[in-house]
């Protein structure tokens, strides 16, 4: 098992290299500079090659491409051009808002979504199963951006329980977990209700009603057991992007964010900065999954005797 | 008598799979339910161990009288008492009966700890020793095991154990040793028959393989197309079989000194719920058919010899009532 995990976490580095090479190209790829956005209005191409040269921006891109590979393996992520500040700052104020939302979050859609879908499953086609299905549809569909705009003008702007925007109270985060979180319900619940139905026709739940167990605990005990295998793996995605997923809902609550940030880079061209949110979100999904998959071998002994 | 089954039907929505079945059963013997795949088999065994509402099934009409009391009407919780207790179950399958998450003597200790009462210790001593009486090597090593670990002959006995567990009167089997090697049949087939005899078990062995039968079994139950053929002896069923079908299904068999090729099956198939023929059901594969096969629905007839059979034109050599 420790192997296991040891050999997953040596394959990082190559899928590190081969993202930070495609991110890199990416970005300068898109049209326009950072450059722009330094230059005071009026001033001549000449001042403009001097602050193209002072951020290495007038090298071959393979050359700025191993500055800045080096540099990001000696764990100096580069200075912002725009924002004039280390980007390792920039990233240790914005990750922890992003961390608190991204695993309230989680943690939001994990409970109600399983709940839901159990609830569901076992009622199924009955009336409690439809609403719940319904609402979670409706759930699935809401843009997040809109939902937000929705629950601040209800639950900040009418009724006054919320702050409408910011980061600076526990109860300012409580109308963006719900944004973020719902989506993640509505996946989490539906993909737990079909486990779940397709979990209990199993040949082995028939031999536990001949056992004489009690439905209930049939269901509990070794039903969802079974049906919460597919649900991790689900739940493991969503780990990665639900730190950059949650871009539209930091904006629209004025959260100061990893998404925030990656936006407001993203428009000036502040290159470091952008390469730096994006390698994080990459590792970041790459780490969901890794958890995810040494969770499923914690739950499944097939899963642990297959990885030795 | 343990166990009496009369007139039993399985309805399953609008469709009738099961009816007008009837045999019983004592302590001591063993019980053959045979019958080709779609005859009623594996419904008749999910009526007698109370588990039809998991398929959605239920019985219109027909009495389940198990030590003298009819099942039929019992609410689910009554039904749930008698299941691993009184009545066990063991399944077609053995690679998927277990929960391949859960440890091995988990699963067998259930039984005993909600059943008999036992704690965590001796229920787990219990296990151990009906493992080692199963002849499972080192039981107190397989207890911890999963599923995955053990081969389909082992897991067949896990089962087995789980079914003796909590010291039920009757067993039914359903297919116990079709998804096993040969080999392992015979062994599974010689555990079972050695428990009715040294318990005083009921068994009822559902199968399609009359080989296993004639070895096994003291009675028959011949199904065919959800209705009763045929119910004897074994003995009389082998030497004179009444229903043709009967005989049929014992000219499958292959004997020591068949010329090669010989050996015939029935020609046909049997009909699906939707389309069972009028009359006798086996009336279009049947090669003694006559007047009246088509469209009258031969009743049950006791024989002198003993036993039932459901045929207007049994074979010869038996005295009819």
């Amino acid at each position: 098992m420790l192997g296991y995990i040891f050999r997953r976490l040596l394959l990082l580095v190559p899928v590190f290299l081969a993202v930070s090479v495609v991110i890199f190209s990416i970005i300068h790829l898109i049209p326009g500079d950072p450059i722009d956005n330094l230059l005071k209005i009026g001033s001549g191409p000449e001042q403009r090659e001097i602050i193209t040269a002072r951020y290495g921006l007038d090298k071959p891109l393979v050359v700025q491409y191993w500055i800045w590979l080096s540099g990001v393996l000696q764990g100096d992520l580069g200075t912002a051009i725009v924002a004039r500040r280390p980007v390792a700052d920039l990233i240790a104020q914005a990750l922890p808002h992003s961390l608190t939302l991204g695993l309230c979050a989680l943690a939001f859609s994990t409970t109600f979504g399983i709940v839901l879908g159990v609830i569901a499953a076992l009622n199924r086609d009955k009336f409690a199963d439809q609403a719940i299905m319904g609402g979670v549809l409706l759930g699935s569909t809401m843009p997040g951006f809109w939902l937000g705009l929705l629950l601040i003008l209800v639950f900040s702007v009418w009724l006054g329980m919320f702050p409408v925007s910011g980061a600076r109270t526990w109860s300012a985060l409580v109308l963006p977990v719900v944004t973020v979180g719902l989506g993640g319900t509505a996946l989490v619940a539906r993909v737990t209700r079909v486990a779940m139905i397709e979990a209990a026709q199993r040949d082995f739940v028939m031999l536990l009603h001949a056992k004489g167990m009690r439905p209930l605990r049939i269901n509990l005990r070794h039903v969802l057991r079974h049906a919460l295998i597919p649900v991790v793996t689900i739940l493991s995605l969503r780990i990665g992007w639900i730190l950059g997923g949650a871009v539209t809902v930091e904006v629209v609550f004025a959260r100061p964010g990893l998404g925030t940030l990656l936006i407001k880079s993203l428009n000036q061209h502040d290159y470091p900065v952008v390469q730096a949110c994006l390698l994080i979100l990459a590792m970041a999904v790459m780490l969901g999954t890794l958890i995810g998959d040494v969770i499923q071998a914690a739950m499944d002994p097939r899963i642990r005797a297959a990885l030795g | 008598m343990l166990l009496r089954v009369e007139n039993l039907s399985v309805q399953i929505g609008s469709i009738t799979p099961l009816e007008g079945v009837n045999f019983d059963l004592d302590k001591g013997e063993i019980l053959g339910l045979v019958g080709e795949s779609g005859s009623g088999k594996s419904l008749t065994a999910l009526a007698l161990a109370g588990l039809l509402p998991l398929i959605g099934g239920r019985i219109p009409t027909g009495r389940l009288l198990f030590d003298g009391a009819d099942m039929v009407p019992m609410s689910r919780s009554q039904l749930r008492a008698l299941r691993g207790r009184k009545i066990a179950f063991v399944t077609q399958n053995p690679m998927t009966a277990l929960d391949p998450v859960q440890r091995i003597g988990d699963q067998v200790d259930f039984v005993s700890r909600t059943h008999l009462g036992l704690g965590r210790k001796a229920a787990r001593a219990r296990t151990v020793e009906l493992l080692t009486q199963l002849r499972i090597p080192q039981a107190d090593t397989i207890c911890n095991a999963y599923p995955h670990q053990l081969s389909g002959g082992m897991k067949q006995r896990i089962v087995i154990a789980m079914a003796l567990s909590g010291d039920p009167e009757l067993i039914i089997a359903d297919e116990p040793t079709t998804a096993l090697d040969v080999t392992v049949q015979a062994q599974i087939i010689q555990i079972l028959t050695t428990l009715v005899r040294e318990r005083g078990l009921a068994l009822v062995l559902i199968t399609h393989d009359m080989g296993v039968v004639a070895q096994a079994c003291d009675k028959v139950v011949v199904l065919y197309a959800g209705r009763l053929a045929e119910q004897r002896q074994v003995n009389a069923l082998f030497g004179r079989p009444a229903h043709p079908y009967s005989a049929a299904l014992i000219g499958c068999i292959p004997r020591e000194g068949m010329a090669p090729g010989s050996l015939v099956g029935i020609p046909g198939a049997v009909p699906s719920v939707a389309s069972y023929p009028t009359g006798c059901r086996f009336h279009p594969r049947c090669t003694n058919a006559g007047a009246g096969c088509s469209d009258i629905v031969p009743e049950l007839r006791s024989l002198d010899a003993g036993g039932a059979v459901a045929c207007h034109y049994p074979l010869p050599g038996i005295e009819n009532a």
